[in-house]
């Protein structure tokens, strides 16, 4: 039994035009220890997936079907306090932009020891050590008098240190991470994508890192879920789908990164844009940015075609 | 040369039948209603010397013998004044139109110039910085702590007391407007000079300057027409407000005089006379004052939530 | 800290120094204190030695001097109609100002911060949509309006409650007199405070309501539901904190706005204050009761204004590095 399971994920967002759907029939399971990559465009639905799980989309937007079972427990229809425990808890959540993710009025150590209180019975003081630990697990120096300051007075990767911190405090079983190093500069994105890693592996915890960037997931990620206009279009061990990807889409991604391209050259890149939401064409979705196109990828949508782990979204599947 | 004309007032309606805001506007019926009721107001009070069954400011058109009869459908109703009379035996209904009129014109002209001023110091302050942005910010927050109610009240007391009533009474609509309209231009500078903050930093600023235009080519052709929609949003709230100062102004004997009175200074004039029951000297210039501001804060509410532009506040 | 404290400080003292010029130059052009004094049988030779003797030839800046050195002592002149020093008749007036003042900031913060936070959460709740429409009602009604209908209503129609005047007051120190003590000068208070309070309330309602609902969608509070939080605590400290930044700040000027206004509601309700005081003393060209009036409200205003600013330097860390006009 997987740690998280999720099967038939469908969100919509209710709007004045219409109703949108953000994603639709996402499923994948996370073991015990495992990192997994959500890859996609800015809209591809990676974020609203993710934010799912902990029933924390953003307004109008709900969960309008699929389950979600997490320790064996379905928790897509569970009550407000239920998820509160387990928000922060179980499972915890790095957010994209450490300068935004603290609150501006509130000591370190208030915002940090409140999600211990939160969720277990303790003293203020056993979580300030809780705390100071954990702010030593994510190598911040003198943690003590970090815990007085207020985040404007640290730097952005410091803020996001310490936002990783937070997600640690109550040694959680999976971390959501959103962009974690998107808003970083880039020396210090290798530094964090680092001590994730070595936080992962240490605490033996499960990690769903969503991202943009081929590149990164790469680096971390165990397996990699393919995200394009709210559907998975492709899954798979990280390793393989990177040196053999099966959707053209796919392909056009790792074609995309800087490494498989030759000084000199012109980037590759995938023409044309990702469908709106509102306005997703029938049959495949990506058919109109697809040099592989048929009558068949026009009418019909490709089904997640599932062989054991690895599974593709597309008529004509890519080989080699 | 006329087809020209016909082509460009077409695509005018088709954008304006396409655009949001009618869409929004024609699916609510309290931003439809508020228009009509301002529109009436507008129209009535503009058509008032052909509407009105008397001329309230010609002293030989009202007769002290007519006071204080009650409105139709009461006991002592006369049917020339539907709405009765004041104290003066001038007819409510008359003075009631002349009157919205006064409050509707000094609401719109004061708002304009504190438009003109407000728009040109936040432009300035907002595109220069530095210096004159924080000494014009420091005097704009400074006046508004004063808040325009009581720099109205000083102004219009000093100046009544210098030049004298007589004066007063004569010039006494272009002065309000002055007075409110000087109170309030920080309302404006402030929100133009966070728009231009905002769109200083965009990138077809840079491009314009690159090309060479100067500041003022740049301000008013390519940073102006941005600020637009929150400008439209404060202006409604402004008219509401400068409605409602001129009002208080002319309930405290400071605004319109009694012989060309405002919606304010109709209720100044019958507040004396609610304790012995003559409440329609009061009552029906509260009611239309009341329904007027109403109609143009939900208007500006109504706009405010369709442009929805980030209201730069502080 | 020092530095933004010295800067206000210093800001504070050049516009009570911008008032007392203008002050000034009012009493100086207003009115003629000679006539006041002798009337006007009096024959020029006589007038231009009482004005020498009483220092009305001398320049401007010397007669703004010596007014300003008497200001400073307390002295701002003798009120013509009452025949005392203005500021003594001035004190007099300030406690029943006060109280109605304060009568209108209970309402209002015992009423806005609920109704504006519960509307900012629940937007779609009826109560939401009633207390809205209620408020946009309120701001349309002119605070003269409001007080003519609650004395129309309950003093003439109902005779429940008075319509005028202060009723019983105690006087507290020997020199306070205050109306909040008494059960009927309570019910002198009820109807001019409600009054005075239906202007600012629903300001105050609609900003925090939307202040709040701006910060209920920051970054932060959704961190801080990721992290587990139970609700009260996700509103209470972390939305509810970060919206009262600027509704101190706003909330310092409407002090001053409920100044102005108490020249209204006390005009109506005929509340023996310094507003109303103030309104007479136009109608009788008392020009040295006008100045003091002009220079103990703007003290009144600067005051209240250099302490919200400092307020909110404390509640708001970051005005410790840098002034909260600096930003950006």
């Amino acid at each position: 039994m997987a740690l998280l399971s999720i099967r038939n994920l469908e969100v919509v967002f209710p709007l004045r035009t219409g109703t949108i759907p953000a994603i639709q029939d996402v499923s994948y399971d996370l073991e015990e220890g495992e990192r997994i990559g959500i890859v996609g465009e800015s809209g591809a639905g990676k974020s609203v997936s993710a934010f799912a799980i902990l029933n924390l989309v953003s307004q109008p937007g709900y969960l309008s079907s699929g389950s979600i079972v997490f320790e064996g427990q379905e928790i897509s229809n569970a009550d407000d306090e239920t998820m509160r425990r387990i928000r922060g808890n179980k499972i915890s959540m790095i957010f994209q932009d450490p300068m935004m993710t603290l609150n501006p009025v509130l000591t370190i150590s208030t915002q940090m020891e409140e999600t211990l209180l939160a969720h277990t019975r303790m003293t203020r003081e056993a979580a300030r050590s809780i705390a100071i630990e954990k702010l030593r697990a994510v190598q911040i120096p003198s943690p003590e008098k970090r815990l007085e300051q207020y985040p404007h007075e640290l730097s952005g990767g410091m803020r996001q240190r310490i936002v990783i911190a937070i997600s640690l405090l109550t040694d959680p079983r999976i971390i959501i991470a959103d962009e974690p190093t998107t808003a970083l500069d880039v020396t210090i994105q290798a530094e964090i994508l680092e001590l994730l890693l070595a936080l992962c592996n240490d605490y033996r915890m499960g990690l769903i890192l969503i991202t943009h960037d081929l590149g990164v997931v790469s680096q971390i990620s165990q397996r990699i879920l393919v995200m394009y206009a709210g559907r998975i279009i492709e899954q798979g061990n990280t390793r393989e789908v990177i040196a053999s990807p099966a959707h053209p889409y796919t392909r056009g991604l790792v074609g995309a990164l800087p490494e498989m391209t030759r000084p000199g050259r012109r980037l590759n890149q995938i023409p044309g844009t990702m469908p709106s939401l509102q306005s997703i064409p029938t049959g495949c979705p990506f058919h109109d940015r697809c040099s592989h196109v048929t009558d068949l990828c026009r009418s019909h949508r490709p089904d997640l075609v599932s062989g054991s782990r690895r599974a593709v979204a597309c008529h004509h599947p890519l080989t080699g | 040369m006329s087809s020209d004309t016909l082509e460009i007032s077409g695509s005018f309606r088709k954008r304006l039948l396409d655009s949001p805001v009618y869409y929004s506007f024609v699916r609510n019926p309290t931003a439809m209603a508020s228009a009509a009721v301002l529109a009436s107001f507008i129209l009535s009070s503009a058509l008032a010397p052909w509407l009105a069954p008397f001329d309230p400011w010609d002293q030989t058109q009202f007769d002290i013998m007519d006071s204080e009869i009650p409105p139709a459908g009461s006991d002592g109703a006369d049917g020339r004044f539907l709405l009765g009379t004041d104290a003066m035996g001038r007819d409510m209904l008359s003075t009631i139109l002349y009157g919205t009129g006064i409050s509707i014109v000094i609401g719109v002209f004061a708002t304009i110039l504190q438009a003109a001023i407000g728009v040109t110091v936040g432009l300035a302050a907002g595109y220069f910085g530095g210096r004159l942005d924080s000494f014009l910010m420091r005097i704009a927050d400074i006046q508004l702590s004063f808040t325009t109610l009581m720099v109205a009240i000083i102004i219009l007391a000093v100046f009544q007391t210098t030049v004298g009533p007589r004066f007063h009474e004569d010039f006494a609509v272009m002065i309000i407007i002055l007075v409110i309209g000087v109170a309030e231009w920080p309302q404006y500078a402030r929100t133009v000079r966070a728009c231009v903050l905002g769109e200083k930093k965009k990138e077809y600023v840079d491009a314009a300057r690159v090309i060479g235009l100067g500041p003022t080519r740049i301000l008013y052709r390519h940073i102006l027409p941005n600020t637009f929609s929150p400008l439209l949003v404060i202006s409604t709230v402004q008219v509401a407000n400068a409605i409602i100062t001129e009002a208080a102004l002319s309930f405290l004997g400071l605004g319109m005089p009694v012989t060309k009175p405002s919606l304010g200074a109709l209720i100044r004039n019958g507040f004396e006379f609610i304790f012995s029951g003559a409440w329609w000297i009061t009552a029906f210039p509260a009611v239309v004052l009341v329904v007027l501001i109403l109609s143009i804060n939900l208007l500006g509410d109504w706009l405010r939530d369709v442009l929805n532009p980030r209201l730069y506040e502080k | 800290m020092i530095a933004f404290l010295v800067r206000r400080l210093v800001q504070a003292a050049v516009v009570m120094l911008v008032i007392s010029v203008l002050s000034f130059s009012i009493q100086n052009h207003l009115g003629d204190p000679l006539r006041e004094l002798v009337g006007q049988s009096v024959s020029e030779e006589i007038r231009d030695a009482l004005r020498t003797e009483m220092g009305l030839n001398d320049p401007f800046l010397v007669q703004y001097w010596r007014f300003l050195g008497n200001a400073v002592k307390g002295d701002l002149g003798t009120s013509y109609f009452f025949k005392r020093p203005a500021l003594e008749v001035i004190m007099d007036k300030l406690p029943a100002t006060i109280d109605l003042v304060m009568g209108a900031t209970f309402w209002i913060l015992v009423f806005s911060i609920p109704v504006g936070a519960f509307a900012a959460i629940n937007p779609k709740h009826w109560f939401s949509r009633l207390s809205m429409g209620f408020s946009i009602v309120g701001i349309s009604i002119p605070v003269f309006l409001t007080a003519i209908f609650l004395i129309y209503v309950f003093a003439v129609e109902l005779g429940w409650l008075p319509s005028y005047g202060r009723g019983d007051t105690v006087t507290l120190f020997g020199v306070w007199t205050t109306s909040l003590l008494t059960g009927d000068g309570l019910r002198h208070l009820l109807l001019p405070s409600i009054s005075l309070a239906s202007v600012i309330l629903p300001l105050f309602v609609r900003m925090i309501r939307s202040e709040m609902m701006e910060v209920l969608e920051t970054e932060y509070v959704k961190f801080a539901w990721a992290k587990g939080l139970p609700r009260q605590r996700v509103w209470m400290v972390h939305a509810f904190k970060n919206t009262l930044l600027p509704v101190v700040t706003v909330g310092g000027v409407q002090i001053g706005i409920m100044v102005a206004y108490t020249i209204l509601t006390e005009t109506v309700f005929q509340w023996p204050g310094m507003g109303f005081m103030f309104l007479e003393a136009i109608n009788r060209v008392d020009t040295p009761l006008i100045v003091a009036y002009l220079i103990v409200v703007g003290l009144i205003f600067v005051i209240t204004n250099t302490v919200v600013d400092i307020v909110y330097g404390l509640v708001n860390p970051m005005v410790k590095l840098v002034g909260k006009h600096d930003e950006q």
